[in-house]
């Protein structure tokens, strides 16, 4: 009985966690997917020293899609370790 | 006999890493033959068929070579693919013809606003990590349907899950073979419909005898083929212009001089304000609204397509799903930051190589894409100097000089002549093409494997037959996949006027078909059956009726539904005149032709129909959300079992019978 009471709380404690990090990569999705795009004309003034891009133009073409996968390397490493701390992680 | 089997498997996946180095190595000495044979003189249209056919010969090797008849490794390739190379079989599952020869072509017609599919075809696979993917490898489906019928009470679930999977992969996988058609026959001069039969047998020798093992282990070596012959262009090309082979890095100073050269062009007169469309100048072919739309249906419908979704199914572990989909996006992006690259060499090159240039000194490389109709100047074919020339003396007050608003451009040249332009052997256009053939085959492969297993497993195994046996399961399931390719093959074999649009549809299909119900299936207990039966309907039917009204029956659609003209994004007026057209006598013909004037032209909320899935989602989540708390709560055991779906350890929820 403890063990089940014990497994409860565990699933509930994970789940809180793993929602945390869900809610905070997803807002780091929406502002490099949406919101910093809606001020590319501000961002266009801006010229990359050397590479000569606009920023606005260089976020879109590269700088978002650079972030989206550094993101999911770090979430696999970071959902895998909330995943070990709760035991719930599959054995190595 | 089994712990052999399991032996000579792990060394199968221990090998993994020699045997594609050694195929890389090999593929790049291949390479390098063919181009000493051109230099020998080999005519070209023999290294273009000996590309061609060499690369398809390997993929059937493999192909034929994984064949199994075990259940677990016909779906899911026995569960033992590691992250790296699955990421890899879904990088070449993922990007297709469109991908590879279209994306290009797209950022140079649309500049900035291009880059809305850039966006959207990579942030999608965030979505795949954080909300769905990992969640259905622990569940341990073979195909998406199984969830829904799973965790949604049976087989009406099922059912619908298997319509939303036809209807957004049919239409997909159309598209890809006629890519592989136009590929083949502009390459090799084979007739187009000789081509695209001549594609499904490619296409057929990958995925039949092994299915989803087989495929996965080809899509590996396509991908190889894809991305180098998508780099090596436009890397030689960097080099001869700035001399560092990094083109993502170099194009930058190809965008300022593109953009200086505009204001000479219309300062000296060669283009119109009205032809000119500045490169990084954002919203002026889609209204803001629209280009986030579009990102975020196709981000969104990336997170739903069944035949992404299944290729993380065949991973050791959850967690390897979640590295996986970390993998599969750098690979894609390898890819995808490399096409604004092209976009901008091609029109740097365009715009100061063509435009302005003395009609008699017109540079040849444009002939043979003009005999094919694909580059006209004045109104006519390019096909050589006196047609060029005949053709603008007709246009009145011509100059003498190619002017911005005489070049017209179909856009899948852009990649396919980068070789030409750069001055290169013809060896490297065959390798392009070898490229293309191998994108497009990658994912018409994933693409008819995950509807001919959505028939032979969800139709065919759980609702018509349950006790029907190993060998008949997978006969059923072979001869559904030939079905299948015959007819997507035979409808592409008619060139619809639609495909490449559709390619845009599928997303917001998926979208607004399974997004809410799968989501939801995962992060909240609380959704029961009927909520979610409710959704899917509500969702994708929603969507499917405004794609359905806004191209086929606009006339109905301004006359009983309220909808009105789409508007242009740069000068706010209404793209037809709607009280004009609806005078037509026209007007309210039914499935009429791109050719009418309100044909995807209408709309509510000056919304384009490609991003019909933000209609449909956004209601379907609402739809489960409602429907669900007037019901009951879901029971216990359904509840445990979701718990079950969140934890990476253990057994998968559903255990399938494979012997």
């Amino acid at each position: 009985m403890t063990d089940q009471t014990n497994l409860k709380e565990r699933e509930v404690a994970h789940w809180a966690k793993t929602s945390r990090l869900m809610f905070t990569h997803l807002a780091i999705w929406f502002f490099f997917g949406f919101i910093i795009h809606m001020f590319v004309v501000p961002l266009n003034r801006i010229i990359i020293p050397v590479l000569g891009f606009p920023l606005g133009f260089y976020m879109a073409a590269q700088g978002s899609l650079i972030v989206f996968v550094v993101m999911l390397f770090m979430f696999a490493k970071q959902q895998d370790k909330i995943d070990r701390e709760f035991d719930f992680a599959e054995d190595d | 006999m089994a712990t052999q089997a399991a032996t000579s498997s792990s060394d199968f996946i221990k090998n993994l890493g020699k045997m594609y180095g050694t195929y890389t190595g090999g593929f790049l000495a291949f390479i390098l033959f063919l181009a000493i044979l051109e230099q020998v003189g080999v005519p070209n249209r023999i290294l273009g068929y000996l590309f061609v056919f060499f690369t398809l010969a390997v993929y059937a090797i493999i192909g034929v070579m994984t064949r199994t008849a075990q259940v677990s490794e016909y779906y899911v390739a026995g569960r033992r693919v590691p992250a790296f190379y699955n990421g890899m079989a879904t990088g070449a599952d993922w990007m297709s013809a469109a991908s590879f020869v279209g994306m290009a072509g797209t950022l140079f017609l649309l500049g900035y606003d291009g880059l809305a599919w850039v966006l959207g075809w990579t942030g999608g696979f965030v979505l795949v990590s954080i909300l769905i993917g990992p969640y259905l490898r622990k569940f341990g489906a073979y195909t998406v349907p199984d969830f829904l019928s799973f965790r949604y009470g049976g087989n009406f679930a099922r059912f619908l899950g298997v319509i939303v999977l036809v209807a957004c992969s049919f239409t997909y996988v159309t598209a890809q073979i006629y890519g592989t058609g136009l590929i083949a026959s502009r390459f090799l001069g084979m007739q187009f419909e000789v081509a695209v039969f001549a594609g499904l047998v490619g296409i057929l020798l990958c995925a039949m005898l092994g299915g989803m093992r087989a495929v996965t282990w080809t899509q590996i070596a396509q991908y190889v083929v894809l991305i180098i012959a998508y780099l090596t262009p436009i890397v030689i090309l960097s080099i001869k212009k700035y001399g560092i082979p990094i083109p993502e890095l170099t194009y930058g100073q190809a965008i300022a001089d593109i953009t200086a050269r505009e204001q000479q062009m219309l300062a000296t007169g060669l283009a119109t304000a009205a032809a000119l469309k500045p490169h990084i100048q954002p919203f002026i072919n889609y209204s803001p609204l629209n280009f986030f739309a579009i990102i975020m249906c196709m981000m969104v419908g990336t997170a739903s397509l069944p035949h992404i979704l299944m290729r993380y199914f065949t991973t050791p572990s959850v967690r390897e799903a979640r590295q996986s989909v970390a993998w599969s996006l750098l690979f894609i992006f390898l890819l995808y930051f490399s096409a604004p690259a092209y976009a901008a060499f091609s029109k740097l090159e365009v715009y100061t190589n063509i435009i302005g240039r003395d009609l008699s000194a017109i540079r040849p490389w444009l002939f043979t894409w003009g005999e094919l109709g694909l580059i006209q100047i004045c109104g006519k074919n390019a096909t050589n100097i006196d047609a060029i020339i005949a053709a603008c003396k007709a246009v009145a007050g011509h100059p003498g000089v190619v002017r911005l608003q005489d070049f017209v451009i179909n856009t899948d040249v852009i990649v396919l002549s980068t070789p030409e332009i750069a001055g290169l052997p013809y060896v490297i256009s065959g390798l392009v093409a070898a490229g293309g053939l191998a994108a497009a085959l990658s994912t018409a492969d994933g693409l008819l494997l995950a509807i001919a297993n959505a028939l032979s497993h969800d139709i065919y195994y759980k609702m018509i037959d349950p006790n029907a046996p190993t060998m008949r399961r997978l006969t059923v399931a072979r001869a559904l996949l030939v079905g299948v390719a015959v007819i997507a093959a035979a409808t592409a074999a008619t060139k619809p006027a639609d495909i490449l649009a559709m390619v845009g549809w599928a997303f917001s299909l998926a979208m607004a078909g399974n997004f809410p119900a799968l989501v939801m299936g995962v992060w909240w207990k609380r959704t029961t059956a009927a909520g979610a039966i409710c959704g899917i309907i509500a969702g994708f039917g929603l969507c499917l009726f405004y794609l359905v009204t806004t191209r086929y029956f606009p006339g109905a659609g301004v006359k009983y539904f309220g909808m009105t003209s789409l508007t242009n994004p740069l000068t706010g007026a209404p793209l037809v005149d709607i009280a004009k057209a609806m005078a037509l006598p026209n007007a309210m013909e039914s499935f009429p032709t791109l050719a009418h004037p309100l044909a995807n032209k209408v709309g509510w909320f000056d919304l384009t129909n490609i991003a019909c899935g933000l209609l449909g989602a956004p209601l379907g989540f609402l739809v489960i959300y409602i429907v669900s708390k007037l019901g009951r709560e879901p029971s216990r055991e359904m509840q445990a079992y979701v718990d079950d779906i969140r934890r990476p350890r253990g057994r998968t929820v559903l255990e399938e019978k494979t012997t």
